[in-house]
């Protein structure tokens, strides 16, 4: 400090031309800041709509298929070889020749061995299957002539969406002959070929034929999944929240406790994939690929998710509520039921359904327990051995076929629609049970 | 939760009790001979004596001794900090839910030790009623506040007895009037100083004997602090009633003795008159003259 003068405030004049002066850059940097917060958002937005627009252009056909109308005869002789018709006898039938000689009559005049064989790859390998269980749901149609869309073969679907083109030079030639194309064109004149809805997506499991793969497998192993770990993880998320916050004492064994919680969320999933399948499955000896490991795996990565938006909601909880309970002489506990969950309820729920949105896209943990399996049949128990969403994405994004990159981008929309409604449904529950006080 | 009675000597504490308050005073020779004035009266219904608060380390209350008159009001007066929101909690165990809190001591209710490990502090809340300083009804039903007390307790037998006690104690907290027809209206959308009329109804309704107030007026506009000091002029008549404030005009208003707290340590305590005409000791006056605050 100056010693020779007394220390004294500005002139008033002196002070305002002072901060005049520090105004413009003030304002610039404000607008600096205002500026490149809207270009992260801006970048952010962009990025999600690349992915968006990647995927849905990729995706979109996959919800389509091309499909061969063909007229089926279903007499007794050429499904049954003249044997009764019996439930037993219309499993065993033999559809592939009934499809077979539907698609000799299309054209006659095609013979010789290869050129039959050619032919008959236009058809899907499971057009056959597809023609049982139509049998099979309806024994009527039996004995008579139907006229039937079955799905063509993925070659075929890929060259008439036009993912694949005819020319040598093209990225994608198509794998189709010169003969088949011709056929096709035939086909397609004719009114037998149609690009169709892809029932056969939504309603069928894995399979290696990419016409008859579906996500139906996946998506009920992702419930089943997703059921396990929700009955699991809230309860006990919920009352290791309730505890640790309204019950437990403050002290070193809590300290730890809670420094644990907050590690365990950090921890990469797939270390609880490695815990499952050395806890689980070797040593308690639960089913491999079962829904029910996957469902506890996923419970453990959850649980820590769970548990402290559960605490946060209870902190949130203002602490006069709780001593006007108090102060009536309810217990911890009726103070606890009666006023301060119903408060942070929702913040519990939001939580929670962001934990399982967490755990539906979770894909590490599940491979080391072997839910990464090929696996054909739709799960029926917690127990069959299954597969989730975010596994067959990638388990198709791993195969060789053309047409399962479009069947890839498919199944990640409905991917993202099932995250975004679960999003959505937590942003729902919160607005319908938030109470003001 | 941490409780330390342990360390209470209740053969003395006793024998202190069954001695003249007048003697007792006398035979007790702290150095700086507090309180000024009579703490103890002929027909308390609370006598606290000898009451050590510690929070951690630090001493909230120092050796406090004090009766509670039956159906009369009490004022605890004192600079922020001085350990009379402390004394009110430690009425109603309040403090037992503050893990680091430790009491000695006794507080005897009807001649009973609150602090005796057979007392289960959910009881002795329904006998000690309390109304906090910023008015917090439950975010329920106006019904559902006043109704949630006699519930947990089992008071009522039938809906229809419950709904006699509602109406009991809403009229008793001069509530009735202004929210009669809409019972079922959140207790949390009216005006501030209804809130605190329908806490003081939710603390009747279980009809305690002792009524614990900290700072009921402190959030509240000069019109509605009228309504409850009128309220408690009424309540009294029924109630023993235990009022923290920071007005000295309120504490002059509303109660028959004044007590002075200063850095934990109880100071002087006389009839309400008196204290505020004829402060003995020097801190009070200091205090009521406004040089302390």
């Amino acid at each position: 400090m100056n010693n020779t003068t007394e220390p004294v405030l500005l002139e008033a004049s002196t002070a305002g031309r002072r901060i005049r002066a520090s105004l413009a850059r003030r304002h610039r940097q404000e607008r600096l800041f205002q500026w490149l917060g809207i270009g992260a958002v801006a970048l952010g937005l962009g990025f999600v709509l690349l992915l968006l627009v990647s995927v849905i252009a990729k995706g979109y056909s996959g919800f389509l298929q091309t499909h061969i109308r063909l007229s089926i005869d279903l007499s007794e002789e050429m499904l049954l070889d003249g044997a009764p018709v019996t439930e037993e006898n219309l499993r065993n039938g033999d559809y592939r020749r009934a499809v077979r000689s539907a698609m000799q009559d299309l054209f006659p005049d095609v013979s010789g061995r290869r050129d039959r064989r050619e032919l008959q790859r236009l058809v899907s390998n499971g057009a056959e299957f597809m023609l049982r269980d139509q049998v099979l749901a309806d024994p009527e149609l039996v004995g008579r002539q139907i006229d039937l869309w079955l799905p063509a073969d993925d070659d075929v679907d890929m060259f008439a969406k036009g993912r694949a083109r005819s020319n040598p030079g093209d990225s994608v030639p198509s794998r189709l002959s010169e003969q088949q194309r011709a056929w096709i064109a035939e086909l397609e004149r004719s009114d037998r070929l149609d690009i169709r809805f892809n029932w056969a997506f939504f309603s069928h499991g894995d399979s290696r034929d990419p016409e008859m793969a579906g996500i139906w497998g996946a998506a009920v192993g992702s419930f089943l999944t997703l059921l396990v770990t929700l009955v699991l993880s809230f309860p006990l998320g919920v009352a290791t929240a309730i505890y640790l916050e309204e019950f437990a004492p403050r002290n070193r064994w809590t300290d730890l406790v809670e420094v644990n919680i907050n590690n365990l969320a950090a921890v990469p999933s797939i270390i609880f994939g490695l815990l499952g399948l050395a806890v689980f499955i070797n040593f308690f000896g639960m089913p491999r690929s079962a829904p029910l490991v996957g469902g506890l795996v996923l419970t453990l990565m959850t649980l820590p998710t769970i548990i402290i938006a559960s605490r946060a909601a209870l902190r949130s909880v203002p602490p006069s509520i709780r001593e006007a309970a108090l102060g009536m002489g309810a217990s911890r506990t009726q103070t606890v039921f009666h006023h301060v969950l119903p408060l942070a309820m929702p913040g519990m729920l939001t939580g929670t359904i962001i934990g399982m949105a967490q755990a539906l896209g979770e894909t590490a943990p599940l491979l080391m327990i072997g839910m990464v399996a090929f696996i054909v049949d739709v799960p029926r128990s917690l127990t069959d051995p299954s597969t989730t969403l975010p596994v067959q994405i990638y388990l198709w994004a791993d195969s060789p076929e053309r047409a399962f990159v479009e069947r890839t981008s498919a199944a990640i929309m409905v991917l993202l629609g099932v995250l975004a409604m679960m999003n959505l449904a937590a942003v729902l529950l919160r607005r319908k049970l938030e109470r003001r006080w | 939760m941490t409780l330390g009675i342990r360390d209470m000597d209740t053969a003395a504490a006793s024998e202190l009790d069954r001695a003249e308050p007048a003697a007792k005073a006398a035979a007790k020779t702290t150095p700086a001979k507090l309180p000024v004035g009579k703490a103890f009266v002929s027909d308390p219904r609370i006598e606290v004596r000898d009451l050590d608060v510690f929070y951690g380390d630090k001493q909230a209350l120092e050796r406090i001794s004090l009766d509670i008159g039956k159906n009369q009001v009490l004022a605890l007066i004192g600079p922020s900090g001085c350990g009379k929101s402390t004394f009110l909690r430690c009425v109603n165990r309040m403090n037992d839910m503050i893990d680091v809190c430790r009491v000695s001591g006794s507080v005897m209710l009807d001649g009973e030790n609150i602090y005796e490990r057979s007392v289960d502090p959910v009881e002795l809340r329904a006998r000690v009623g309390m109304v906090f300083q910023r008015p917090n009804p439950f975010p329920k039903s106006i019904y559902e506040n006043v109704a949630y007390g006699p519930r947990i307790h089992g008071l009522a037998r039938s809906r229809g007895e419950l709904d006699d006690i509602v109406q009991a104690s809403l009229e008793k907290a001069g509530l009735l009037e202004e929210v009669h027809d809409r019972l079922d209206e959140m207790g949390t959308a009216l005006s501030g100083g209804q809130q605190q009329r329908l806490c003081i109804a939710r603390a009747i309704a279980v009809s305690p004997e002792v009524i614990l107030m900290d700072e009921p007026a402190s959030a509240l506009d000069p019109i509605a602090t009228a309504k409850i000091e009128s309220l408690i002029e009424e309540l009294q008549e029924q109630f023993t009633i235990v009022i923290v404030t920071h007005s000295m005009q309120q504490a002059g208003r509303v109660s028959q003795r004044t007590a002075y707290f200063h850095m934990g340590k109880l100071i002087e305590v006389g009839m309400t008159g008196d204290i505020f005409t004829n402060p003995r000791h020097e801190l009070t006056q200091d205090y009521i003259m406004g040089r302390i605050g």
